[in-house]
């Protein structure tokens, strides 16, 4: 049992004279014994319990150190300490990632708030009922297995009840995590693995603050930032006068490159930026790729070549060997809300309220290039609109921080403004996936070769070099080497390596240091090309080998949970061996498992083309999908669903375009993305729930196969393979017509 | 000085006439429902009813609304008490992000308004000019639907009951 123990630590500390009534997060890391079992989850990195929850006259507060981004995993949150602690589900509060408040989660991406911070809560909320079971049992005398907890209170046979909140004293809950909790059983679960309705969602429909767009601090002015017109212009001259004329006029902020206007009132901010901006006059330079031979650009980088895969078996021997190029241009987060953020510089301290997937990552880049130590920054994080990846959240806190900074005081709220957003926002990186594969008689495939060339898929904050301000300034921050994310998760080599099982097979991550486009990490990362190519191919494959797709799938497949997933959308969809959709339809199919450790994920579709125009349509998508144990299966199915949607409109339409000096898609006019007009007729989101197993990010897991599974039911429809990433009409059409 | 009728009311307004209306609301007012998306026109994210018709209010200057009646999301209903387009959001879940919503919600009203029995082609049809980036659509789709059912309910029984028209 893990009472006695902590609750002798709570007694060492008060014994001690030493009672730390702060919580403290440093703590966790000079506790870090090495090779002792780690607590699961975040509790590994920040053990002490209180970290997590913590229990007070005011209620019980929950404490994350993730952002949510409009994923509703807060609610989930909600749901997982709920059910853990025995309280009711709206008595407690969730408060999300704060520098002065939650524990250090790093970054709000990968699909890993469940995993990881959901984990931490749940078994932290276990713990937490233990001690308090263990609290009560003290002071009634009574053997602690005679207790029961319900509705926040831990009840004895004989009626009595004590209350947690009047359980907890001085710092019982600031101990150490155990590296076991005693977790409900799922069978009992109440309010887990229930369809609750977002806590969000009520304020979202009814015009409730809601984002930090909608935040209003007393005094507060309104900045706008005038970018340079292309990267690495340089600005050599700007006369301010007419800008200082104009009603409303606080500041020209100006530090190198970097050129911003203070106002009183949002519109005036926009006007002076305008005015700003003619007086400004830059010096650019030419320096980007030709955007429409990506192939050529991509493999003619120098790149840094790793095999990540290899495995031989010589007797293992195929006939018929095929090989096939697919390519991604650079694609956009596109949020609807530009970036947003404000800054508020009081007494040495350096406060910013944003809407950053990692308030502190991002405060270590804003302290150094604000020249402060850590401790004189405080980074808040406000939900914000939609990110999908590292977006303008974090250039537009640092933009913040370094005009707030001219005004002492002072609240500065700055917002993006679009082309600011769509030309400036580090994109998802371009890929090229050359594949060759050869199949035996019996139709199986022997021998696998995949190489992907891509640059890295995150250039996010920890240093100052990663912001666009601390870039621009006169004394600039460089930007900082890129790097390869580690595997298994990987970065460009995102689920690179198949999960299915081939005798040969051989995978080359060629990663390009160079990067002539801003790029940073977008959903999936390179996972969203490595699965549409991996999954295109093994359709083109199964064609060759005249074996049914979903069959062929199944055929070099072993995991037993990958089957399972693969079989649910099938069965579904109603897929039959042979069939064939209707005149101008085609039938796609395909699986992943994301990262190839989270979510499972199959995605059967339906898609027309018309001959006329090539417009392809997704008319159904059908879904399954295996999360482990599943929390909110509404909040489930709504991140398969959006994961589909927005999948099928960087498949069909999607491609940042630049001339050799400007990016040149900078607003929904030049960047199409999916209207009303593309929405499919249905799309099914079927879970299977694994009760008791693991939380499986999830949030990411459906991007892949949404593409494979529209090329390959595109290609159904006409015969035709697309492998050119995005699927525009122009292309199809051209291909039928030929 | 201009005087704008908001939600019902009428508001001394002190903004040059060139501004747009989304600012007037979102700072002078105060209302947060109507987003900054593009200020182009071109994602619907600003949407709010004029006169019981959807606008982008982005692109709409304070001086062409002299004598109009501007209803916000805010106007339709609150938390406790919301009006169908809201009730139906929300039981449908019809949200990520949710940026994009409240102009999705204002547009699809006006649509209601004027066609209380849409046609699943005619909710298309009128959210074309709404982005939504997250990928909720189909839920975005369903609750329009709702709404229309819950519009009809309370036609019924209180006669319009939750719209501000």
């Amino acid at each position: 049992m893990n009472s006695p123990v902590n609750l002798d630590r709570r007694q060492v500390l008060a014994g001690g004279g030493a009672l730390i009534v702060s919580f403290s997060l440093s703590d966790a890391f000079a506790q870090d014994h090495a090779g002792a079992p780690k607590p699961p989850g975040s509790l590994a990195t920040s053990p002490y319990l209180d970290a997590w929850i913590r229990i007070d006259a005011d209620g019980i507060t929950i404490f994350t150190g993730k952002a949510e981004l409009g994923q509703g995993f807060k609610t989930a949150f909600q749901q997982i300490a709920a059910e853990e602690l025995d309280v009711p589900f709206a008595s407690l509060k969730v408060v999300t990632a704060d520098t002065l408040l939650t524990a250090d989660e790093g970054y709000t991406s990968g699909s890993q708030s469940t995993q990881y911070s959901g984990t931490a809560i749940q078994n932290a909320a276990a713990q937490v009922r233990e001690l308090l079971v263990g609290e009560a049992a003290r002071r009634l005398d009574l053997p602690a297995e005679t207790l029961k907890t319900q509705n926040g209170a831990v009840i004895a046979l004989d009626g009595r009840r004590l209350a947690y909140a009047d359980l907890v004293a001085d710092n019982m809950l600031h101990v150490e995590a155990q590296p076991k909790s005693k977790l409900k059983n799922p069978a009992t679960y109440a309010v887990m693995g229930r369809p609750v309705p977002r806590v969000d969602i009520p304020a979202k429909v009814t015009g409730g603050a809601a984002y930090v767009q909608d935040m209003r601090l007393p005094g507060m002015l309104h900045a706008r930032i005038v970018r340079p017109p292309s990267y690495g212009a340089q600005l050599t001259e700007c006369d301010t006068s007419a800008v200082e004329k104009l009603s409303g006029f606080v500041k020209v902020v100006r530090d190198g490159n970097f050129l911003a206007v203070v106002a009183q009132k949002e519109f005036q901010a926009i006007k002076a930026m305008k005015a700003l901006s003619r007086a400004a006059t830059w010096k650019e330079q030419p320096g980007l790729p030709k955007q429409d031979d990506l192939l050529a650009v991509l493999t003619s980088l120098k790149s840094n070549d790793k095999i990540i895969f290899q495995q031989s078996d010589p007797s293992a021997t195929g006939q018929r060997t095929i090989e096939a190029t697919y390519t991604r241009p650079y694609q956009a987060h596109g949020s609807i809300g530009p970036s947003c953020a404000i800054g508020q510089f009081v007494d040495g301290t350096m406060t910013v309220w944003t809407h950053t997937q990692g308030v502190y990552p991002d405060r270590e880049g804003i302290a150094e290039m604000l020249k402060v130590p850590l401790s004189s920054v405080r980074l808040i994080h406000v939900e914000g609109s939609g990110c999908y990846g590292h977006n303008g959240a974090d250039d537009a806190a640092a933009d913040a921080a370094l005009i707030a900074r001219e005004l002492p005081g002072i609240p500065v709220r700055v917002q993006w403004m679009r082309e600011q957003e769509h030309a400036w926002e580090p994109f998802g990186p371009a890929m090229v996936t050359k594949l060759k594969a050869s199949l035996n008689d019996s139709g199986k495939i022997v021998d696998w070769n995949f190489d992907v060339w891509t640059n890295t898929h995150s250039m996010r904050p920890g240093g100052a070099g990663s912001m666009l301000a601390a870039q621009h300034m006169a004394e600039p921050f460089a930007v900082p080497e890129p790097k390869p994310l580690p595997l298994p998760a990987g970065g460009g080599d995102r689920n690179a390596i198949p999960i299915y099982k081939f005798p040969n097979a051989k995978v080359v991550h060629r990663f390009i240091p160079a990067m002539p486009v801003r790029v940073s990490a977008m959903r999936a990362l390179g996972a969203y090309h490595n699965v549409f190519s991996i999954e295109s191919f093994m359709t083109e494959l199964a064609e060759l080998a005249g074996i049914d797709p979903v069959e062929f799938r199944l055929n070099h497949l072993e995991d037993k949970r990958g089957r399972e997933v693969i079989e649910k959308a099938a069965k579904e969809f109603g897929w039959q061996k042979g069939q064939k959709a209707p005149p101008d339809r085609g039938y796609g199919f395909a699986f992943a498992r994301y990262k190839s450790l989270a979510a499972y994920c199959a995605i059967a579709t339906e898609v027309e083309v018309d001959r006329e125009t090539g417009r392809a349509r997704l008319a159904r998508a059908i879904a399954a999908v295996d999360s482990g144990q599943v929390v909110n299966p509404d909040g489930l199915a709504n991140q398969i669903e959006g994961a589909i949607m927005q999948s099928m409109s960087w498949t069909l339409y999607e491609a940042v375009t630049f001339d050799d000096t400007r990016i040149t898609s900078i607003d929904w006019q030049t960047y199409p993305i999916l209207r009303f007009d593309a929405v499919p007729d249905r799309i099914d989101v079927h879970i299977i729930n694994r009760p008791g197993l693991p939380f499986l990010g999830s949030g990411e897991t459906g991007q892949g196969p949404a593409a494979a599974s529209i090329a390959n039911a595109i290609a159904n429809a006409t015969g035709k393979r697309f492998r050119d990433l995005p699927l525009t009409k122009s292309k199809i059409k051209g291909a039928i017509d030929a | 000085m201009t005087t704008l009728k908001v939600n019902g009311h009428d508001h001394e307004i002190d903004a040059d006439s060139d501004t747009p209306l989304l600012y007037v609301l979102r700072e002078e007012l105060r209302l947060n429902a109507a987003k900054f998306g593009c200020g182009l026109g071109q994602c619907g994210a600003c949407t709010v009813m004029v006169d019981g018709k959807a606008v982008l209010s982005c692109v709409t200057p304070l001086l062409l609304l002299k004598g109009k009646e501007v209803t916000t999301l805010e106007g339709l209903g609150t938390i406790e008490k919301p009006a169908p387009i809201q009730r139906a959001f929300m039981e449908e879940q019809a949200a990520q992000c949710g940026y994009c919503i409240a102009g999705m919600m204002m547009r699809a009203q006006a649509l209601l308004q004027r066609n209380p029995k849409p046609t699943d082609a005619q909710i298309r049809g009128e959210l074309q000019t709404n982005l939504c980036r997250c990928g909720t659509h189909m839920r975005i789709l369903r609750a329009v639907h709702r709404a229309a059912r819950l519009m009809d309910t309370a036609e019924l029984t209180t006669s319009g009951e939750g719209s501000a028209q």
